[in-house]
């Protein structure tokens, strides 16, 4: 598979009262097209950061990030990000949302569009609805679909479930696997979840503590639909929390 | 229903008790000159019959609703342009701030010697003083737009045009209609101080002209309670504007 992304010598460090803050400090690495990598590491330790900078709204300090072999400077609809917070806007129903990036399409068309891209969120019914009137899952789900309805190269999701309730966060989690298989998009997974990351990801990027680098690189060999539960998700997921430095972890879940 | 009634009980409870009081006083007091409510009701009953007073309540209305109506159509482009533009804020805010606090019985000399003693006057002061408050709540509805909403339209690269009509403005509207309820407000209190002084029409001269020509003061009092009642209306219909589906979303949950 060609390379997607690649991130070369990533450095970023912000103001704060006692002079500079390192925050990121040399990121490389590389994105295959079509692969879903997740970011993991502990909290405050730059992955939303690295994320914007490779997303192009934050500018880095040092190094770059080339898409597709051309240097990104600022965001576009190549490439959308999903954040924690959402962005969905309030004051536009469901339908509105979804049409609002589709520039350059017939009226008629760009609504089709956006029905079409409810539909596959699950969202039928629900294309008149003000975001109030809906839920936090049907939330995300219009978020989602307002990103994949512009058809974005890669997906950039910054916690994206993490303000759900764990239930709706793992359908969420089967949801986007769905659409995955069905729209290969290369998706970057920021998440402080190592279970979500085995869940979901071909590869899984493990940072230190800010300042951040890379600390390990993890393949997730497991076939889909994987089991969480399954030996060979357990036993990566032991390892990858030995290497964010919780050595000893109970049986169920645990998150950092 | 019993729960509404309930509601206003105290209210109107409140409101009884003061106007009886105020009966009392009168009579207690033997004044000549000052009237029960009862006199007032028929001095209203008057005014209605001859058809004056809806002659004064239409000539206020008129001049709110120009001066309001042309504050409106400068204020909300002004506060977006000057929200969004910083340059523009720079330049203009600090003459802005100036002129805010002066007050429009300061401007009556200036209103006067510039428009005349005509309506263009009163509309002047009306338009004075309402259009600072709206620009100062648009400016700070584009200032306080959340950086999400801006990221996401920057992220989807849309033109301009679609980032001002579908974010910027819709954003920014729930925060404008508090400054226009402000400003309506400022409005009608403005235009009954502005008929005082060299016009024949307009509830604010009818109330000194009840008092010059024959102390009238049940007339005067009238004038006041009805000033009251329209300010209330005025404002409960802008209050309605918040159900409206543009900004209903801001007030939902």
């Amino acid at each position: 598979m060609p390379t997607k992304i690649e991130v070369r010598g990533l450095k970023k460090s912000f103001a704060s009262d006692k002079g500079p803050l390192p925050v990121v400090e040399e990121v490389s690495f590389s994105v295959n097209d079509g692969e879903f990598v997740a970011v993991v590491g502990p909290s405050g330790c730059g992955k939303s950061t690295l994320m914007n900078m490779m997303a192009g709204f934050v500018q880095p300090d040092a190094g770059s990030v080339i898409i597709d072999g051309v240097p990104r400077s600022k965001p576009n609809s190549k490439g959308i990000l999903i954040s924690q917070q959402g962005s969905v806007f309030p004051w536009l129903t469901v339908r509105e949302n979804l049409m609002f990036g589709l520039n350059g399409h017939t009226s008629g068309n760009r609504m089709e569009l956006a029905d079409h891209y409810a539909d596959i969120v699950g969202l039928k019914g629900f294309e008149e609805s003000y975001p109030h009137e809906l839920s936090g899952g049907m939330l995300k789900r219009t978020e989602l679909a307002r990103a994949l309805v512009v058809k974005p190269e890669i997906l950039y999701m910054d916690e994206p479930f993490s303000a759900l309730d764990a239930l709706m966060s793992l359908r969420m989690r089967n949801e986007l696997l769905r659409i995955l298989a069905k729209e290969r998009h290369t998706t970057l997974l920021i998440t402080h979840d190592v279970e979500e990351a085995i869940h979901l990801a071909d590869r899984i990027v493990v940072l230190s503590p800010r300042p951040t680098r890379i600390q390990a690189i993890f393949d997730v060999p497991i076939a889909h639909p994987r089991k969480v539960s399954s030996r060979a998700a357990q036993d990566l997921r032991v390892t990858i929390l030995r290497e964010l430095g919780v050595d000893r972890d109970g049986e169920g879940q645990c998150s950092l | 229903m019993i729960r509404r009634i309930k509601e206003i009980v105290p209210g109107v409870a409140l409101i009884a008790v003061l106007i009886a009081a105020w009966w009392v006083a009168v009579i207690l007091t033997h004044s000549l000159i000052f009237p029960t409510p009862w006199e007032v009701v028929t001095g209203t009953w008057e005014l209605l019959r001859n058809g004056t007073l809806w002659d004064h309540i239409g000539a206020s209305l008129m001049r709110v609703g120009a001066g309001f109506g042309l504050a409106v159509c400068c204020a909300l482009p002004l506060g977006l342009w000057m929200g969004w533009m910083s340059g523009a804020y720079q330049t203009l805010n600090p003459l802005f701030q100036i002129l805010r606090p002066i007050s429009p019985i300061a401007w009556i000399p200036i209103a006067i010697l510039w428009f005349g003693v005509g309506d263009a006057a009163p509309i002047y002061l009306i338009f004075i003083s309402s259009v600072f408050p709206m620009i100062v709540q648009t400016i700070s509805g584009v200032h306080t737009i959340e950086k999400r909403y801006l990221r996401a339209a920057e992220n989807f690269g849309v033109s301009r045009l679609t980032l001002f009509k579908q974010v910027v403005i819709p954003a920014v509207l729930p925060q404008a209609l508090v400054g226009m309820r402000i400003g309506l407000g400022v409005a009608w209190l403005v235009v009954v101080a502005a008929e005082m002084i060299a016009l024949h029409s307009g509830l604010g001269y009818m109330i000194m002209d009840s008092r010059n020509a024959g102390n009238r003061y049940d007339l005067v009092v009238a004038g006041m309670i009805i000033i009251g009642l329209i300010g209330l209306s005025l404002d409960k219909i802008m209050r309605m504007l918040e159900g409206v589906r543009w900004v209903r979303w801001r007030y939902a949950h």
